[in-house]
């Protein structure tokens, strides 16, 4: 419920500002005012740089971009000869790693309201995917891994809701790296032209979504936090094609159901307040967003027991506050940009006076990934506490693993080579809804074998992964404490 | 109805002034002395359905094709729909005829939706036949607004013919087509040597799925003029179709909204979101 208290203050304060504006309505504005109207103009290029001024082009130098990428290229073009064209840099370039800047127009803004996208034509000098072209600042849009070929081809990036375009100067940015592998990327040039915002009445059938579109429901604990995002925007382009956007959160208004237990600000950040349930949500331009955030506070956290004292050679712990851990955790293996059926998986991390959780929601399969590979041939288990934040029922299983990466010492993904895996079950009798317990797992006893092709029952020496499965039942977990250890 | 009667839809592109002035002259010169534009209007309403009567449909002007087709195989066309008359599929609520493509397993199909279609109860020989639509939208969706020569029974398609006063593609929300199918001309290898008589119309900086647009013909003995709202785009002749010309005898409505087929090249992909909705204001047919 929200509260609707006032107080005797902000009462007064009301009253006063009341008074002043019944004066107010007594007296119309002059006709001498002159209010301020900015541009409309929606071209940005189209043979040359429309009303942007002289000093528009600004890299991202503070992130590493190489800042001389751009020019204005006289010979190539979309039914011209003129383009814009940017040199993307190899990532062995002194200069910088990749090409990336904003086109902020050095004047006036503009008044873009009347627009439904940002549309220009482009080719590349050889097949690239552009990580990232869009506009805005405040309402920033951004269209991601757009496959640019050597033919000329017109993209569009819809606007998610035009009427919050009232002032933009921000009016295109854009930001692509070499292609390659990491660290070896090489570079190419692409062209734009064409480059400006239109009206084009077929952007249609708007689907907001945050969360990536799926009703996330976990536990919290007071003073926590979370964030909504992916906040995007897709819409229904006129030749058919979706066009998904990743919008900035001032698009959508956001709302809990029960704002005392957990508000939500106009940037999309949820904060704990107190033991209780809500439902976080969003509209954008008057469509409800898909996905949701569904949050069970249980009041002020309590941390997993604090692991006993061990002398550091008995322990390699991967992730927790007592002892030294593993450089280069990532609690999101399998889960980043090419892991489609990880995007449904919740996962944030929180620190309660210095000691931090993993919650993992709506779990599908999640590795815990590390720097190098570690030998625990001459360890006895493998310990986590957890704690279960959802309803059990006898049959529900959590399924963890462990995968060794062999001699070679990397990921041989499909091709195994001499990686090795295998799975152990715990049983939903050995864990509990909203209690922490510790699971101590036997080396020797990750003898199932795994969904991913493992046999079960892997090497021990070159250990790189432990794997969280949620598929048989425990899909929302809290985690603390994995280490590896002997007595 | 505003009909603006052009023999055909011309593409100008206006340079200058004095062109757009003698496009005006030539303009009203065809509309008033023409002598090969067939000069036909139909203003008198002889039936209609309004869709104010929330529920079924009103049975003494729609009948219902259960289904996946005689032959069970997407009635002729792979369609993927099993076709029921449910109101989940098809109800009149609010003013509209509601035609909902589900998701769904039934009776073996992984769709459902609804085919409606007047068969012994409304058919008329010549007139004008229009509804007003908002389109569905996605990959492998295809609602059709059509017509059927009632001696089907007897004379089996395409012998009978066919007149696709609407069909559209979701994945191109910005298209319908106008057709006609007849003997040795239609939309099957097997059956025909030539293709049906098609023109395919487009909307400029707009689409079918998000508004109401009017879909109709003017069919007369020699003719049969299509048009969108207010622009005619196509007008097909005997002279037009290379074959016999069978329109010349009374034909029977449908509308439906299939998934999947050979026109849409296919069924949806993961991208179609279900369910998609057909919205029907009004059928009008005048003579």
């Amino acid at each position: 419920m929200k509260s609707t208290r006032i107080n005797p203050i902000k009462k007064k304060t009301l009253l006063v500002f009341m008074a002043v504006l019944g004066v107010g309505c007594e007296r119309s504005i002059s006709d001498d005012v002159e209010f301020a109207t900015l541009s409309t103009t929606g071209e940005i290029f189209t043979d040359d740089f429309i009303g942007l001024g002289e000093d528009f082009f600004r890299p991202f130098v503070g992130d590493g971009a190489k800042p001389d990428v751009f020019s204005v290229d006289d010979t190539e073009g979309y039914e011209s000869e003129a383009s814009i064209r940017i040199d993307v840099p190899n990532a062995d370039d002194p200069g910088g790693n990749f090409a990336g800047a904003s086109f902020i127009i050095d004047g006036a803004a503009r008044n873009l309201t009347e627009f439904d996208a940002l549309t220009f034509w482009a080719r590349a000098s050889q097949a690239a995917t552009i990580g990232s072209l869009g506009f805005g600042s405040a309402f920033k849009v951004a269209a991601i891994d757009l496959d640019f070929t050597t033919q000329w081809q017109q993209f569009i990036i819809p606007i998610p809701d035009p009427s919050k375009l009232t002032e933009v100067q921000t009016v295109f940015e854009f930001s692509a790296g070499g292609i390659g592998p990491e660290g070896q990327e090489l570079g190419y040039t692409f062209w734009i032209d064409e480059l400006k915002f239109e009206k084009l009445g077929t952007i249609a059938q708007p689907r907001p979504s945050i969360l990536a579109g799926q009703n996330i429901a976990i536990d919290a604990f007071v003073g926590q936090e979370f964030s909504l995002i992916p906040l995007n925007q897709t819409f229904n382009l006129g030749n058919g094609q979706n066009q998904t956007t990743s919008v900035a959160a001032s698009y959508f208004t956001f709302s809990s159901s029960s704002p005392n237990v957990a508000a939500v600000n106009e940037n999309g950040m949820v904060s704990v307040f107190r033991q209780g349930t809500t439902e976080v949500t969003a509209i954008l331009n008057g469509v409800r967003a898909q996905g949701s955030l569904s949050l069970n506070v249980l009041g002020a956290f309590v941390s997993a027991p604090t692991p006993p004292a061990r002398e550091p050679a008995d322990v390699i712990s991967v992730f927790s506050d007592t002892y030294e851990s593993l450089p280069e955790l990532n609690i999101a293996v399998f889960n980043g940009p090419g892991f489609p059926t990880g995007e449904s998986i919740f996962i944030s991390t929180t620190e309660f006076d210095g000691n931090s959780i993993i919650e993992y929601g709506n779990l599908d399969f999640v590795g815990i990934g590390w720097e190098g590979n570690v030998d625990v041939s001459g360890f006895q288990f493998l310990h986590i506490d957890v704690q279960v934040a959802q309803g059990l029922s006898t049959s529900d299983i959590l399924n963890v693993q462990i995968i060794d990466f062999g001699a070679n010492g990397i990921d041989d993904g499909q091709n195994r080579v001499d990686d090795t895996g295998g799975g152990f079950n715990i049983p939903a009798d050995d864990l509990e809804e909203d209690v922490w317990v510790p699971i101590d797992i036997p080396l020797d006893q990750f003898t199932l074998p795994t969904g991913g092709g493992f046999a079960g029952s892997p090497n021990l020496t070159n250990v790189a992964r432990v794997v969280f499965v949620g598929n048989l039942g425990v899909a929302n977990i809290l985690v603390d404490n994995i280490y590896f250890y002997r007595n | 109805m505003k009909m603006i009667r052009v023999k055909n839809s011309i593409k100008i592109k206006v340079s200058t002034i004095s062109v757009l002035f003698v496009v005006i002259i030539l303009t009203l010169y065809s509309c008033t002395t023409d002598d090969t534009q067939e000069v036909v209007t139909f203003h008198n309403l002889v039936r209609s359905d309004e869709f104010d009567k929330d529920g079924i449909p009103d049975p003494e002007f729609w009948d219902f094709d259960i289904g996946n087709g005689p032959n069970g195989d997407g009635w002729g066309n792979q369609e993927l729909q099993y076709y029921t008359a449910r109101p989940k599929n098809v109800v009149v609520e609010n003013g509209f005829l509601i035609i909902t493509a589900l998701q769904e397993s039934f009776e073996g199909s992984a769709y459902t939706s609804a085919r409606l279609l007047t068969k012994g109860l409304v058919e008329q020989q010549y007139g004008r036949f229009e509804a007003r639509m908002r389109l569905p939208y996605g990959q492998g969706i295809w609602p059709a607004f059509w017509m059927l020569g009632a001696d089907i029974e007897t004379n089996p398609w395409p012998g009978a013919g066919e007149i696709d006063i609407m069909e559209y593609r979701g994945q191109e929300p910005t298209r319908v087509l106008g057709s006609v199918h007849g003997p040795g001309y239609c939309g099957s290898e097997e059956l025909c040597e030539e293709s049906a008589v098609t023109t395919t119309f487009e909307l400029k900086n707009d689409r079918f799925d998000t508004g109401f647009h009017v879909f109709g013909i003017e069919w007369g003995p020699d003719f049969v003029n299509y048009y969108v709202d207010d622009v005619l785009y196509n007008q097909i002749t005997p002279a037009d179709v290379p074959g016999e010309w069978v329109f010349d005898k009374p034909f029977y409505l449908l509308l439906n909204l299939a998934v999947g087929g050979t026109f849409v090249g296919g069924g949806p992909n993961n991208e179609t979101i279900f369910p998609q909705r057909l919205l029907v204001d009004y059928v009008r047919i005048y003579n």
